[in-house]
C-alpha cells in the first residue's frame, strides 16, 4: 500500500449505512418468492409464508440471549486456570 | 500390486524419510506423499486384502468398500493441501508428527477389524500430540499434555470394548455393532470420545487452538472425522447418537458465540459440525449415512480452508484473540475472500458444498418423520451462520480496527487457500461427483427453488439478528468454562481431597504409631525389666525383714544396672548353657 491511500471502503459511514440498507432489502426479497411458489411443508407447521424467515430470526434472536445468559455464569478470566 | 497395496503405509513410511530431505525438497516431498495415496486409493479394488494372523487373530489391514474410500479420498486431498499450506515450513518433527497422524488416519478407515482399528487409533492421539507441542509454549505444553491423556482414556474405553467383544462373539471384523452390550457401549463411547461428544469434548477446544499454525489445520480435519467414519461403519442407527448429535451441534454454537479467540471460535464450530454428522449416523437411513459421509467430506475441506485463513493471521499477526483483531481486510483482501467462502459453505449458504451436503442429513430427518430433529437441526444451521458464518470474519477482518497491517501471508498459503475454496464452490454448484462416490446410490436434487428460498430465509434473518444483536455480542477477554473444569480446576480439588485424605491418616499414623506407640514399646523394653525385677525382687526383701532405706538402695541398684546394661550377662549365659545340657541330658 505504502504512499497509496489506504483501502478503507468499509469503514465509511456512508457505505455502512448502505450494506445495512441492503441487508434489509435481502431479507425482504427472500420472503417475496413464498408469495408465488406452492410450498411443500414437511410437518404441516411450516407452510406459511415466510416461516423460514421467521425460524431464522426467533432463534437467532434466543441463541444470542441464552449465550449471554449462561456467559453470566460461564465466562471467567483468561488467566482463571493460571491462577 | 497398486491395487492392493495399504495407503497408509505410503505415508507412515514416507514420513521417516522426512529428514532426509532439505529445503524445498521436503516442502515438495510431503507434497507428493499425500498425492501419491491419493492416487493409490483411486486404484484400488473393492475387498478384502493384507491378511495376516498375528497372536492367533486374523486381521486385515486393507479392506476397501465405498464408504472407507470417500474417507481415504477426502483425507489424502485434504493432506496434500494443508502440505501445499506448510510449504514455507522446514520442522522435521511438524512434518513427521503430521504424516503419521494422517496415515494413521487412513490406516483406521482401511482397517478391516478392530485390532488393526486399535492399533492405528492410538498411534493417531500420540502423533497428532506433537503438533500441539510443536507449538513449544508453555500453555500448548501444558493443553498437549491435557490432550493426550484424554485420548489415553479414550483409547483405554475403546480397547477394553473391543477385548470383551472380542471374547464374548470370538470375531475380530468390524462390522456392523447389532448387539447392544456392554461391550459394544464401551466401544461407542471410546469412539465418541474422539468425536468430542459431551461430556468429553473439551479435549478439542482446549488443545487444537493451541496447536502450531499448520498443526491447526491439520487437527481440525482427522481425529473427529476418523471417529465419524467408525461411527458410521459400527454404529448406524444407534438412536441415543441423534441425541448426541443435537446436543453437540447446540453446544457448539452456545460456546463458539462466547468465544473470544478466533481459532477456538473454529474448534467449537467443529464440534457443532460433527454434531450434524452424528445425528445423520443415528437416523441411520441410507440417505441420512450419505448425508453423513458427503457432509464429513465437505467439512474437512470448509473447515481446513477456515482454519488456514485464522492460521494466516495468527502466523502474520502472532495474535488470535478477536478483542486484539479487527480491521484486517485492508491488508489481507485474498485472506479475506477465502476465509469467506470457507465461512459461507460451512453455514451452507446455497452455491457452496455446505448447501448441497448438509441437505442430505436434515432431509434424512424430515424423510425419517422426525419432527423434533429437524427443528434442532434448523435452529443449528441457522447458529452455525451466527457464530462461524459471519461472527469468524466480522471480528477478525472487520469490526473495530486495532491498528493491524501485516500484508498477506505466504503464496503458498494463499494457493492451498484458493484450492480448497474453488473446491467448495465447485462441490456446491456440482456436487454430483461428490454423491457418485457415497457409500449408497444418491438419488437426491439440493437445487428446488422451495429449499433455495427456504435457507436464504433462515440465513439472511440470521445475519440480520447478528447485526441488529451486534451490540450483545460485544468481545470480552475472557473464555468460557467447559467440562474441563473438571480436571483442570477440580483436579485441583481431588488434590486437596487426597492431601487432606491421604496426609491426614499419613499424619494420624505417624503420631499414633511412630510417636505414641514406639515410645510407649521404648519405655517399656527399657523400663519394664527393671520394674519386673523390683515388682518381684522388692516385696520378697519386705518379707524377709529389710527395711525401706535398703530397699530403697536396692531399687536404685537394680534401675542402674538395667539402664547401663550392667546386669550380669555371664551368669545368664551360663544359667542357659547348664538348662542346655541338662536338657540333652534327659532328652
Amino acid at each position: 500500500m505504502k504512499s497509496k491511500k489506504e483501502f478503507d471502503y468499509f469503514d465509511r459511514p456512508e457505505v455502512r449505512r448502505k450494506l445495512w440498507i441492503l441487508l434489509w432489502l435481502v431479507c425482504g426479497l427472500t420472503i417475496i418468492p413464498d408469495l408465488f411458489t406452492h410450498r411443500h411443508p414437511h410437518f404441516g407447521f411450516d407452510g406459511f409464508i415466510g416461516f423460514y424467515a421467521l425460524f431464522g430470526f426467533v432463534t437467532c434472536a434466543v441463541l444470542i440471549l441464552l449465550a449471554k445468559l449462561i456467559g453470566r455464569v460461564l465466562k471467567v478470566r483468561e488467566d482463571y486456570y493460571d491462577k | 500390486m497398486i491395487n492392493d497395496f495399504p495407503p497408509a503405509a505410503i505415508l507412515i513410511l514416507g514420513a521417516l524419510l522426512v529428514p532426509f530431505f532439505k529445503g524445498r525438497a521436503k516442502s515438495w516431498y510431503v507434497i507428493l506423499l499425500p498425492a501419491a495415496a491419493f492416487y493409490l486409493i483411486s486404484k484400488l479394488d473393492p475387498g478384502s486384502s493384507w491378511q495376516i494372523h498375528f497372536f492367533g487373530f486374523d486381521l486385515t489391514l486393507l479392506r476397501v468398500d465405498k464408504l472407507s474410500k470417500v474417507f481415504g479420498y477426502i483425507f489424502t486431498l485434504n493432506a496434500a493441501a494443508a502440505f501445499v499450506y506448510a510449504f514455507y515450513l522446514k520442522d522435521n518433527t511438524q512434518h513427521m508428527a503430521a504424516l503419521f497422524y494422517i496415515g494413521s488416519a487412513l490406516g483406521v478407515v482401511f482397517a478391516g477389524d478392530l485390532v488393526t482399528l486399535y492399533f492405528f487409533w492410538e498411534i493417531m492421539a500420540i502423533a497428532s500430540t506433537f503438533l500441539i507441542l510443536a507449538r513449544k509454549t508453555d500453555k500448548a505444553l501444558r493443553a498437549g499434555t491435557r490432550y493426550v491423556m484424554v485420548h489415553i482414556f479414550g483409547g483405554l474405553c475403546l480397547l477394553a470394548g473391543i477385548v470383551i467383544y472380542i471374547s464374548q462373539t470370538g470375531s475380530v471384523g468390524f462390522e456392523a455393532m447389532t448387539q447392544r452390550t456392554p461391550a459394544t457401549w464401551l466401544i461407542l463411547i471410546g469412539i465418541l470420545i474422539n468425536a468430542a461428544a459431551p461430556p468429553m469434548s473439551a479435549w478439542l477446544s482446549d488443545a487444537y487452538p493451541e496447536a502450531t499454525v499448520t498443526g491447526g489445520v491439520i487437527l481440525s480435519a482427522y481425529t473427529t472425522k476418523t471417529s465419524v467414519y467408525a461411527l458410521i461403519r459400527g454404529f448406524a442407527g444407534w438412536e441415543i447418537l441423534i441425541v448426541i448429535g443435537c446436543i453437540m451441534t447446540l453446544y457448539g454454537i452456545i460456546y463458539a458465540l462466547l468465544e473470544n479467540d478466533m481459532r477456538r471460535i473454529l474448534a467449537y464450530s467443529i464440534i457443532n459440525q460433527v454434531g450434524f454428522m452424528v445425528t445423520g449416523v443415528g437416523i441411520g437411513t441410507a440417505m441420512a449415512l450419505n448425508g453423513a459421509a458427503a457432509h464429513a467430506f465437505c467439512h474437512i475441506i470448509y473447515k481446513s480452508l477456515l482454519w488456514m485463513s485464522a492460521g494466516s493471521v495468527l502466523y502474520m499477526t502472532g495474535k488470535s484473540k478477536c478483542t486484539e483483531l479487527g480491521g484486517l481486510y485492508k491488508t489481507m483482501p485474498w485472506t479475506l475472500v477465502f476465509g469467506t467462502i470457507g465461512a459461507l459453505a460451512i453455514s451452507s449458504f446455497p452455491g457452496t458444498s455446505g448447501f448441497t451436503s448438509k441437505s442430505l442429513i436434515i432431509d434424512g430427518a424430515v424423510h425419517s418423520h422426525l419432527v423434533w430433529v429437524w427443528i434442532v437441526l434448523e435452529i443449528a444451521s441457522a447458529g452455525v451462520f451466527l457464530h462461524a458464518g459471519i461472527k469468524f470474519p466480522y471480528f477478525v477482518f472487520f469490526a473495530k480496527d486495532n491498528g493491524l497491517r501485516p500484508g498477506e501471508s505466504h503464496k503458498s498459503m494463499l494457493a492451498a487457500m484458493g484450492f480448497l475454496a474453488f473446491l467448495c464452490i465447485f462441490l456446491g454448484i456440482y456436487p454430483k461427483p461428490l454423491y457418485a462416490i457415497l457409500p449408497f446410490a444418491v438419488d437426491y436434487q439440493a437445487y428446488t427453488l422451495n429449499h433455495v428460498v427456504a435457507q436464504m430465509q433462515l440465513l439472511m434473518l440470521s445475519a440480520l439478528v447478528f447485526f441488529l444483536f451486534l451490540p450483545l455480542l460485544k468481545r470480552t477477554d475472557t473464555i468460557s468454562l467447559d467440562t474441563d473444569w473438571f480436571y483442570r480446576r477440580g483436579a485441583h480439588g481431588f488434590y486437596g481431597i487426597i492431601d487432606k485424605g491421604l496426609n491426614g491418616i499419613n499424619n494420624f499414623c505417624d503420631k499414633v504409631f511412630a510417636g505414641d506407640l514406639s515410645a510407649g514399646i521404648g519405655r517399656f523394653f527399657k523400663k519394664g525389666p527393671a520394674r519386673i525385677v523390683m515388682g518381684v525382687v522388692i516385696p520378697v526383701r519386705a518379707i524377709l525383714g529389710d527395711d525401706r532405706k535398703t530397699r530403697d538402695t536396692l531399687k536404685t541398684r537394680i534401675t542402674a544396672a538395667f539402664e547401663t546394661d550392667a546386669y550380669p550377662v555371664g551368669i545368664s549365659a551360663i544359667a542357659a548353657t547348664l538348662f542346655i545340657v541338662i536338657l540333652f541330658l534327659f532328652y
